[in-house]
């Protein structure tokens, strides 16, 4: 444990908070395919780290190492809570990671429980708060009053979220009956209500139009500067990443190519080949250019 | 009629595709029941011999044949025009002589189908009135008006009243105004409206059913036949209810639930005769057997998925069974354990006449009139109480964490780790408790039974438990009650029939799955509701269900 700490310490900073998350040469095979290739980053607390990368770049992967669904080939996750408490991510069970290290996940494809209500997706991600108060189901069979106070603080904490995602008036209504923008917005509270250090989100704007783009943008770095937590962020959205964080990563084919402030990136030669391709054109296929040129585009 | 048929009726007819169609159809069907059908194995004397039977074949063919054109009719527009002929068809073969029984109930349930399918076609109130003319027409008191008046034609006549008033009044309608054909959507719909209404109704009905429940013993109609039929249905409906936990609310298919049945059932059955011991040790020790059972099974199996749990969860069911007609020396093999001692008046008297265990008998206690029927009473309420506490369970646990968690699980597992759940822990505890209720149902068959047998512990009870909990709408707590009306109630109903009720039954659930997928009623209440907890809350601007289309109507605006 100290040991990992250590060489956290001697990585490069974005700058001088504690790092909340240390990334050490994760790699993830599978078969012949490498996904994420010897990434080493950290984030910090109190900030919003950036994942940006073309499709396929290994984005998710990397989270699906951190989240405890994969388990890295090769590396070190180290996650550091701001009251010192250390956990190597790698070598913990997928749901250890939300209930003990507390870190916190939404999904590329929405994965809300559709069939249940709103408020009730809320409750089921403050499960190991109120199963313990529920003392394992007897005192909950019972009706005792500790359970029934823990559930009205569970509540309490529900309704806090729903307000700042401005869903308070869909409480009751079929998680999966909600548009789509609604439902990106629930599953960030759903996370919110584990109450992590740590918040990972995967692609959160997509499908979002400016104006929601705009309000997330507004939900995270409230998260990140009421809540005092560190956010990673994965995103195709540039507008968004761009204005909100603090630190970014760009990986290519697995590999990591760049690392810095936004600007920094932005200017970053191998971030724009990265996008943008070394020949662009001669990559079309020539029928499609032909195409392109007959219609005149 | 339909814009669409009307148009549709206009056009020539593509006899040749409907001919080729049909003509495969019949030519399947041939080569299936050559096998199945041509040829029997009958037992001569000089030992076993094959005797054919190809005149059934042809005919089946042909009937498929008709059938099929008959469907190509209706999707090519002429829906009255077989439905008319369908129902005509119907009753010719129901007064015609047919070379054998079965060729008779295939020819009618085949017109049945076809002659609803094209009513469906119409409109769905023809369709809805057509139904119920058939129901009346089968369960009138009319098939059977020598006999005495027993509970089972009382209520027969009910619902064949009930039934044609329906008829008429769907009648009609389809009459007055020409609604479009029902589609599966419309139909989804509509039971949606049912069964959220049934749930509101529930409410009511719940404690109108219980007090019925509890009343019925000494209401005149009941004799000791209502009675046992009262115990078999309530044993179901407990072991619905238990699968209900495991199915319906963790989402984990379950095909041998009948192994905890049977654990429960033989715990109790060894422990009271080989120790002695009374029902009321017996059964909470058979109840933590079964669930014990519940978690050694689930360790190793509830790391698989979907199918694979569901195919090894029948493998156990068949295992438990094997190793109950082997293992004779302990569990009496396939001669079952006799002589099960039946439960006593909670320790207190037994129900025999003259008691020979030195308690008191239960008549002379109470200074009644001996009767056999105390006892039926008494494992009435039993199972009643049991069934009760089944229900007051999930209703309760599916408010608390754990039972949110099933449900979570259901609808998806790999948020639920992300959540921090331990998916593992969670499904045991499903499988453990609804093993649990398995085990005291068992036990309640055993005392009941005074004898078990593995015969008693077959896939086909598993598969009916299952089938309840899947025809009432998974999760459904009063949909158990009511598949476990049709799912028991119809085969009794069909008695008719003799042998082939079961072709019936089993026809009537395929009609009745594809006309319902997801359950009879399936609809879910959520646990919990904002407004129900005190502070900011606002009111809701509607039900789940109307939900979705308020967003989205308010965002267009
Ligand atoms: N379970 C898996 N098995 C095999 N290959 C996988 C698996 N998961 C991901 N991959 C592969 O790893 C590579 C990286 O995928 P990943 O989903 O991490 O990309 P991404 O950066 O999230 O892309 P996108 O922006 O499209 O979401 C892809 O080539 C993908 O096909
Ligand atoms: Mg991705």
């Amino acid at each position: 444990m100290t040991d990992a700490i250590m060489t956290t310490a001697a990585l490069p900073l974005p700058n001088a908070t504690t790092p909340l998350l240390a990334v050490e040469h994760l790699t993830m095979r599978f078969g012949g395919l490498v996904a994420v290739n010897d990434v080493s980053f950290a984030a910090a607390n109190r900030q919003i780290t950036a994942v940006i990368g073309p499709n396929g770049a290994g984005k998710t992967t990397l989270f699906n190492c951190l989240t405890g669904f994969y388990s890295p080939t090769i590396g070190r996750l180290t996650l550091r809570h701001p009251d010192g408490k250390t956990f190597l991510l790698e070598q913990m069970p997928g749901y250890r990671i939300s209930q003990k290290a507390s870190v916190a996940r939404t999904f590329q494809n929405i994965r809300l429980f559709g069939g249940m209500s709103v408020l009730e997706n809320l409750m089921v991600a403050q499960h190991n708060k109120l199963q313990n108060a529920s003392g394992f189901t007897i005192a909950g069979l019972l009706g005792l009053p500790s359970y029934r106070k823990a559930e009205q603080q569970a509540v309490d904490l529900a309704r806090y979220w729903l307000s700042r995602v401005r869903l308070l008036d869909y409480a009751d209504w079929q998680a999966g009956n909600l548009p789509y923008g609604a439902q990106r917005r629930l599953e960030i509270a759903r996370a919110m209500c584990t109450e992590p250090v740590l918040l990972c989100l995967d692609e959160p704007a997509a499908g979002l139009n400016p104006r929601e783009s705009g309000e997330l943008a507004d939900l995270l770095t409230f998260i990140r500067d009421e809540h005092g937590i560190g956010v990673l962020l994965i995103e195709h959205d540039m507008s968004v990443v761009m204005s909100i964080s603090d630190h970014v990563v760009v990986l290519d084919y697995g590999r990591k190519i760049a690392d810095g402030t936004p600007h920094e990136v932005k200017n970053d030669p191998a971030v724009i080949r990265a996008y943008l391709g070394e020949e662009e054109d001669e990559e079309l296929p020539p029928e499609v250019a032909k195409d392109l040129e007959g219609k005149g585009v | 009629m339909t814009a669409i048929s009307e148009s549709a009726a206009g056009r020539a007819l593509p006899w040749p595709s409907m001919l080729r169609e049909s003509g495969l159809a019949a030519f399947v069907a041939l080569l299936l029941t050559v096998p199945l059908v041509g040829f029997r194995t009958v037992d001569r004397p000089t030992g076993l011999g094959i005797s054919t039977r190809f005149d059934e074949v042809l005919a089946a063919a042909a009937l498929v044949f008709i059938g099929r054109l008959g469907l190509c009719l209706v999707n090519e527009g002429r829906a009255l025009l077989v439905m008319v002929l369908s129902i005509l068809a119907l009753a010719v073969s129901a007064f015609v002589g047919f070379p054998t029984e079965a060729l008779k109930v295939i020819a009618m349930g085949g017109a049945f189908v076809i002659s609803l399918r094209a009513a469906m076609k119409i409109n769905g109130d023809a369709a809805i009135t057509l139904a119920a003319v058939y129901v009346a027409l089968f369960l009138g008191p009319w098939l059977q008006l020598g006999g005495g008046v027993t509970l089972w034609l009382v209520a027969k006549s009910v619902i064949a009243a009930a039934a044609l008033a329906v008829a008429v009044w769907r009648g009609l309608h389809a009459w007055r105004k020409h609604g479009a054909p029902v589609s599966l959507a419309d139909r989804d719909k509509a039971m949606d409206r049912i069964a959220v209404k049934v749930q509101q109704a529930s409410r009511f009905l719940g404690p109108v059913g219980i007090a019925f429940a509890l009343i019925f013993p000494f209401l005149p109609i009941a004799d000791r036949v209502s009675i046992d039929i009262g115990i078999l249905l309530l044993t179901y409906i407990m072991l619905g209810w238990g699968l209900n936990i495991v199915v319906g609310l963790a989402g984990l298919l379950d095909l041998g639930y009948v192994a905890f049945y049977a654990v429960g059932a033989y715990s109790y059955a060894l422990l009271a005769t080989y120790f002695g011991w009374g029902f009321w040790i017996c059964l909470p020790l058979a109840g933590v057997l079964a669930a014990l059972s519940g978690v050694l099974l689930g360790f190793p199996v509830l790391r698989l998925r979907g199918d694979y749990f569901a195919i090894v969860t029948l493998g156990f069911g068949e295992i438990i069974r094997v190793i109950l007609i082997n293992w004779y020396q302990f569990t009496g093999g396939p001669n079952g354990i006799s002589g099960i001692p039946r439960p006593s008046f909670f320790g207190l008297a037994e129900f025999n006449r003259n008691p020979t265990g030195g308690l008191p008998s239960f008549h002379e206690m109470f200074g009644l009139e001996f009767s056999s029927l105390h006892r039926i009473i008494f494992l009435y309420y039993l199972i009643l109480a049991l069934a009760l506490v089944v229900n007051l369970f999930t209703l309760r646990v599916r408010k608390l964490p754990m039972g949110r968690a099933w449900e979570a699980l259901r609808e998806d597992d790999i948020a639920c780790s992300s959540l921090g759940i331990n998916r593992t822990n969670m499904k045991l505890g499903a499988f453990a408790i609804a093993a649990m209720f398995g085990g005291f149902a068992g036990s309640f068959f055993a005392t009941r039974q005074g004898f078990i047998s593995p015969e008693s512990f077959t896939f086909i009870e598993s598969a009916i438990i299952l089938a309840i909990v899947v025809l009432g709408g998974m999760g459904s707590q009063v949909g158990v009650v009511v598949a476990t009306f049709i799912v028991i109630g119809l085969p009794e109903m069909f008695r008719e029939l003799e042998q082939y009720r079961m072709v019936a039954f089993g026809m009537g659930m395929v009609l009745i799955m594809l006309w319902r997928p997801r359950g009879l009623l399936a609809h879910r209440d959520p646990t919990i509701r904002l407004q129900g907890y005190g502070g900011g809350g606002t009111p809701a601007a509607g039900t789940a269900a109307a939900g979705g289309e308020a967003i989205a109507g308010g965002r267009a605006k």
